[in-house]
């Protein structure tokens, strides 16, 4: 047994085979985290297609004449303050406190709707401007990068109203604890995929 | 939340200081806010040599990601975190080969490739 090995058992002397499977909170994080990292893996191939074809405007607008940085900065605060909120929801179901649960899911529920709503405002104004994603093949990419976050953002807030339904209903089981708490995964894994969005489409805009 | 190491490994997420509930959260949220700023500066401003801008960016953004990956997901080097850790180097491996080797791939076939014109004109 190495030293490793021996500062992480609680019993000092039994060796890592002998002490059974992993609790499954530790099983479903784990795994959730592995669906993660390919779904970001997904993402990394939407950013390099999007790279590839930025260029490729077809006569049509540009990068640099379409986008409102400013309007992106909001879009960008109302995320990362939905993480945060998210972070202290998830402390309240550490300490099972029903109301604080409700009050934080509930900001960060709100906070993702304005930042689906500021997206779908912009989006919504691009095509009236003839700038859809049918336009290049640089806005097609566009559409496709940006509107795939969307839709996972879009996804997290029917799976956190359908979280805070099972807290309602079931209460805090442990079952229920782990689905949320895969959702907080979940969200704060957007938000470190809207950090290269912002930076690559947005702030990279030539 | 039960507090000893678990000896097969923490989840990910799980923040080892709990008891200091929110402080990481705030930290990060103060880190996190400080590069977006940066990030919007540098995009904006003149005072930096604008071919550089690009290289600014990508070290602000990659920045950002740490600081959520160490603050709000809780991944860490930590003995009990090694899976975690290493699940996600890979997947920061795979994404950085996707991203770049496609990158690579399209500049060296537009670079061999007959400028559009020639091309028209044999189409002649």
């Amino acid at each position: 047994m190495s030293a490793d090995e021996q500062a992480l058992s609680p019993i000092p002397g039994v060796s890592l085979a002998l002490r059974g499977p992993a609790p499954s909170r530790v099983v479903a994080g784990f795994g959730f985290w592995l669906f993660l990292l390919s779904d970001i893996i997904i993402f990394a191939a939407l950013f390099a297609t999007y790279s590839v074809l930025s260029g490729s405007t077809a006569g049509g607008p540009s990068a640099a004449e379409l986008f409102d940085k400013r309007h992106v900065f909001m879009e960008t605060l109302c995320l990362l303050a939905s993480s945060v909120t998210c972070g202290f929801g998830l402390l309240a179901l550490h300490r099972t406190d029903t109301r604080a649960l409700y009050f934080w899911m509930g900001i960060t529920f709100v906070l993702g709707a304005c930042f689906l709503t500021m997206e779908g405002k912009e989006f919504a104004g691009m095509v009236a401007a003839g700038a859809g994603p049918s336009h290049s093949a640089f806005l097609s990419a566009f559409f496709t990068l940006v509107g795939t976050h969307g839709l996972h953002v879009s996804l997290g807030l029917v799976w956190l109203l359908v979280m805070l339904l099972q807290v309602a209903t079931l209460g805090f089981r442990p079952m229920v604890s782990r689905r949320f708490f895969c959702f907080a995964l979940f969200w704060h894994a957007l938000d470190i995929v809207w950090v290269g969005v912002f930076t690559i489409v947005y702030l990279g805009a030539k | 939340m039960d507090m000893q190491v678990q000896p097969q490994g923490q989840a990910p997420g799980v923040d080892p200081g709990e008891q200091h509930g929110a402080r990481s959260y705030l930290i990060g949220l103060m880190y996190a806010v400080a590069l977006t700023l940066a990030s919007f500066w540098a995009a904006t401003t003149p005072l930096v040599y604008a071919p550089a801008v690009p290289v600014l960016l990508a070290v602000l953004a990659i920045a950002q990601m740490g600081v959520h990956v160490s603050f709000f997901l809780h991944i860490s080097s930590a003995p009990d975190q090694a899976n975690n850790f290493l699940s996600l180097a890979f997947g920061v491996f795979v994404s950085a080969f996707v991203v770049f080797g496609s990158m690579m791939i399209m500049a060296n076939l537009n670079h061999n490739m007959m400028p559009m014109d020639e091309l028209t004109k044999m189409q002649r």
